[in-house]
């Protein structure tokens, strides 16, 4: 039976939106601040070094100000995180440039600029490790034992008699760069001293949680004497999932031993200096195949720049290890990753987490076969999609998969075949045009979401709405308006009757961090399990009430009636509960595991995620022939993610997140020297503007999943996955060059068209 | 120093820093709906109409300003009596994090001005300088499209 849907999957105004358009919307930089002292940090400028001492000059009047350094620190020098590796402050030893080594507080900026400048670390250099390879080779041990901070392994099926039987073997290596969040609003953290001795931080993040405990675990306190609330968060993408946990700690430091609130909000070089990016990857594939294009044999080497410091990356790489097959049958497989330290910044959670770099090296190696057999790129593809019933190398059987229906789809829409391989020699514009076909796995890998438990209620407040109360945050991404829906849809509401205040850990329960496009598919699964929770028991109460029974009442607009007698609208029946009951109307909902899926950790197998959303993209590049400048006029994009809740927020973030993979793949480069980012600004580190913004097509295939709400599947990240490796094949199309490499900047394209002539 | 800024129709007397920027005056009085992204006049957050020209706040000395008219987003409509520009907005999809909402809308209103019917290259270019980094410009580029068509047709 298909059920009516009134809410769900229809485009309502976005709650935030008004408040957004007219300037009300008030981020953490913003909160009125009477009396409030800033903090800044003495961040260091060596990747390696140890700290003999920090001198303090005694020009400076030290009693106008706050320091800390990590000998001041009230509990373990640790921000808590997967591995407690990362410290507060610098201690004995520095680790990268950017790391922070002491802390000031002040009434103003100008007072902190005089502290920082009369403080200098006495510092003994040492040698750095400033690539993989380096620490791959032990040039230093400057992480654990080995300078490996996470290490995956997959076996599946016989890989060496898959080799023996291939007609071809193909090896290539990929690599690919950091990219930077360059979310507009950047870090901020303020805090606030409670009165008994806790702490208040307000902020800009994406896990409320994530960063009370850290707070607690760093100040040495219970808890209950901490609370985190979110503020308007201006984008996130991930850039905000680690990064808070050690701003807050170090602004709750200053708050706690100042006893003034203090707010420290990045600057924008400090920002790109000190925060989290993309992992830099390079991945080695070796395929075996048959001539006609069949994968027999695959083996791939993963290895993720982690940075100095673990942060996320040991899931980052999980996940990066779990999609790398793509959207393809590999039959048999050896897939190997690994973390590295390297004196550099610790690299951390961005959109796609991992999967970006393995899609891309995945989806290049498919093009790579086919050129190698003289076949065409879809041909390949389409020998070897996934299909229901196949088997992952994880050894998870997919119970659904749609890698045919985006592909077949997205080609009729695009025109691919018409369009593919036309370049003419003579042309001043160079046009090609690309494909990729992906996946990506919805909510925590493995057994995550079983471990975390997500939890979520509903309870109607005194001016008749329900609040939703999650801890999953608002970033940009539509969560405030699509929790409602759902939470709407289950009580017979309009959307705007349902709303979902910034969360504050004092009052919501954990649903567990706004990350791993887990929060339409997951924690909307738990949130409509509360609401059923308040829709049985206001339905028991309004059947006791009125004498009938409850199987008589029915709910509909808003109110409730029972054979044809109507008992009064959803607000007057839940205030009258508030009033009889001395509590709001509640309703609570957990996360209830499947009991079909397993994940077995210790030998990494099972079902690394329960359900996929899968997607093409097919990208079209115009190169102009004498400055090989790139253009992308137009995108077409075709997601299948079970149900949209609402398609145009939906929409948004496909076109919001295959933008930021183009970037990645097109222009967006960080350059490194030294350990240092050389181009820390907006000004030097480059994204796309209206200007590079291309049309889009985008559709949306629904085929719902038994995981989600009413079928809908993760969406956020699945839409960085495949932009990168579908430009690299236009590219390829438009000038015959094979790129392995990102991003394709013309200075790239200029090196590998005199590499050919070559 | 000490000086008189008309902001959204009204007269303020501020002081500041003789080196202070009209991005950090408008947000120590009153006005953080001026957004600071990047203080280097590149992502645009932080633009104002000055004498209903865009420009990045955070380039434009205080000093400079005083006496001239100065619009934020705070001064084109409300919650309750929004712009058809900001209601463009809403009702296209073009707002995220909404970071950059006040300045793109800005920049949409500079240009319709100018221009009332522009043609897309032309919402293209006088989006340039305006950062977005969650939208992909696309749904920003409709609401350009939706406003112009509202607000020619009640012209």
């Amino acid at each position: 039976m298909t059920e009516r849907l009134n809410v769900v999957g229809a485009n309502v105004p976005r709650h935030d939106a008004l408040a957004k358009v007219t300037g009300r919307a008030r981020y953490v930089a913003d909160l009125p601040c009477d009396g409030a002292w800033v903090g800044g940090a003495l961040w260091s400028r060596t990747p390696r070094a140890r700290v003999r001492n920090i001198v303090f000059s005694p020009d400076f009047d030290w009693s106008r100000v706050t320091v800390i350094t990590a000998r001041d620190l009230p509990g373990p020098n640790e921000v808590h995180m997967i591995k407690d590796d990362y410290p507060i402050l610098a201690g004995d030893e520095i680790s990268y440039i950017g790391q922070a080594i002491a802390l000031v507080a002040a009434p103003d900026k100008q007072t902190i600029e005089e502290a920082l400048g009369a403080m200098r670390p006495d510092l003994e250099e040492l040698p750095p490790v400033l690539s993989v390879e380096a620490s791959l080779a032990k040039e230093a041990v400057i992480w654990g034992e080995d300078n490996v901070q996470a290490h995956y392994r997959i076996e599946h099926g016989d890989l060496e008699e898959a080799f023996s039987r291939s007609d071809v073997i193909i090896e290539e290596t990929y690599r690919t760069h950091h990219q930077e969040h360059l979310y507009l609003e950047t870090n901020g953290m303020f805090a606030h001293p409670r009165p008994d001795g806790g702490v208040i931080v307000e902020g800009s993040l994406q896990c409320p949680y994530y960063v009370a405990r850290a707070l607690a675990h760093a100040l040495g306190l219970p808890l209950e004497k901490v609370t985190m609330r979110q503020t308007e968060t201006g984008g996130a993408f991930g850039g905000k999932e680690d990064y808070p946990s050690v701003l807050a700690i170090q602004t709750a430091l200053l708050s706690m031993k100042s006893g003034k609130p203090v707010r420290m909000v990045l600057e924008r070089r400090e920002d790109i200096d000190v925060t989290t990016k993309r992992h830099p990857s390079v991945i080695r594939h070796r395929t075996g195949v048959t001539r006609d294009g069949v994968i027999l044999a695959a083996e791939i080497d993963i290895i993720f720049d982690g940075g100095a410091f673990s942060t996320m990356s040991p899931v980052v790489l999980s996940r990066g290890v779990l999609h790398a097959w793509s959207a393809y049958r590999l039959p048999n497989a050896r897939i190997v990753g690994r973390a590295l330290a390297t004196n550099t910044a610790p690299n951390g959670a961005f959109r796609g987490f991992g999967a970006p770099q393995t899609v891309f090296a995945m989806e290049r190696q498919m093009d790579r076969i086919a050129r190698e057999l003289g076949l065409s790129p879809l041909e390949v593809r389409r020998k070897n999609l996934l299909k229901t019933g196949d088997t992952l190398p994880c050894g998870q059987v997919l119970r659904s998969a749609y890698a045919g229906l985006v592909l077949e789809r997205a080609l009729d829409i695009s025109g691919y075949e018409e369009k593919h391989g036309k370049q003419q020699e003579d042309d001043r514009i160079l046009r090609g045009v690309g494909v990729s076909v992906f996946l990506h796995g919805g909510g925590f890998t493995g057994a995550g979401e079983e471990k975390i438990s997500g939890r979520a209620a509903v309870e109607v407040a005194d001016d008749g709405i329900v609040e939703v109360l999650v801890s999953s945050t608002e970033m940009g991404q539509g969560a405030a308006t699509v929790l409602p829906q759902i939470a709407a849809e289950v009580l017979s509401l309009p959307a705007w009757k349902v709303r979902h205040p910034n969360p504050d850990t004092s009052r919501v329960p954990d649903s567990g961090p706004t990350v791993a496009s887990r929060t339409t598919m997951m924690v909307g699964k738990i949130l409509q399990d509360a609401a059923k929770d308040m829709r049985a028991t206001l339905t028991g109460e309004a059947a006791k009430n009125a004498g009938v029974l409850p199987e008589s009442i029915l709910w509909e607009n808003g109110r409730l009636a029972s054979g044809g007698r109507d008992l009064g609208s959803f607000e007057e029946l839940a205030l009258q509960y508030k009033e009889e009951h001395g509590k709001p109307l509640r309703g609570e909902g957990v996360y209830n595991p499947p009991s079909d899926c397993q994940w077995n950790e210790a030998e990494y197998r099972g079902d690394a995620y329960k359900d996929y959303a899968w997607a093409c993209d097919v990208v079209e590049v115009e190169i102009d022939a004498d400055t090989l400048e790139l253009r992308v006029p137009h995108v077409t994009s075709v997601v299948e993610i079970g149900k949209a809740v609402h398609p145009m927020l939906a929409e948004g973030q496909v076109i919001g997140g295959t933008l930021q993979a183009l970037g990645w793949g097109a222009m967006e480069e960080v350059r490194m020297e030294k350990g240092r980012y050389r181009n820390n600004s907006v000004s030097t580190y480059i994204i796309p503007t209206a200007v590079d913004a291309p049309e889009f097509t985008v559709e949306i295939a629904e085929t719902p999943s038994p995981f989600g709400p009413w079928g809908a599947k993760g969406l956020g990240e699945l839409p960085m996955d495949g932009g990168a490796p579908a430009l690299a094949a236009a590219v390829e199309d438009a000038l015959g060059v094979f790129a392995t490499e990102l991003p394709l900047t013309s200075d790239r394209l200029h090196a590998l068209l005199r590499q050919r002539r070559k | 120093m000490k000086g008189s800024f008309l902001v959204n129709g009204r007269t303020n007397e501020w002081t500041f820093e003789p080196d202070a920027t009209l991005l950090d005056v408008l947000r120590a009085n009153g006005h953080p709906e001026v957004h600071r992204g990047c203080d280097e006049g590149v992502c645009g957050s932080c633009s104002v109409l000055l004498e209903g020209k865009l420009v990045n706040s955070c380039q434009v000395f205080a000093a400079s300003a005083m006496e001239k008219d100065i619009l934020t987003v705070a001064g084109i409509g409300t919650i309750h009596e929004p712009h058809p520009i900001q209601t463009a907005f809403v009702e296209s999809g073009a707002v995220q994090c909404g970071f950059c909402t006040p300045a793109a809308i800005l920049a949409t209103l500079a240009l319709l001005r100018k221009n009332p019917n522009p043609t897309d290259e032309e919402i293209h270019s006088a989006l340039d300088g305006n950062y977005c980094r969650c939208t992909g410009y696309v749904k920003i580029i409709e609401a350009v499209r939706l406003a112009s068509r509202r607000m020619s047709s009640h012209d």
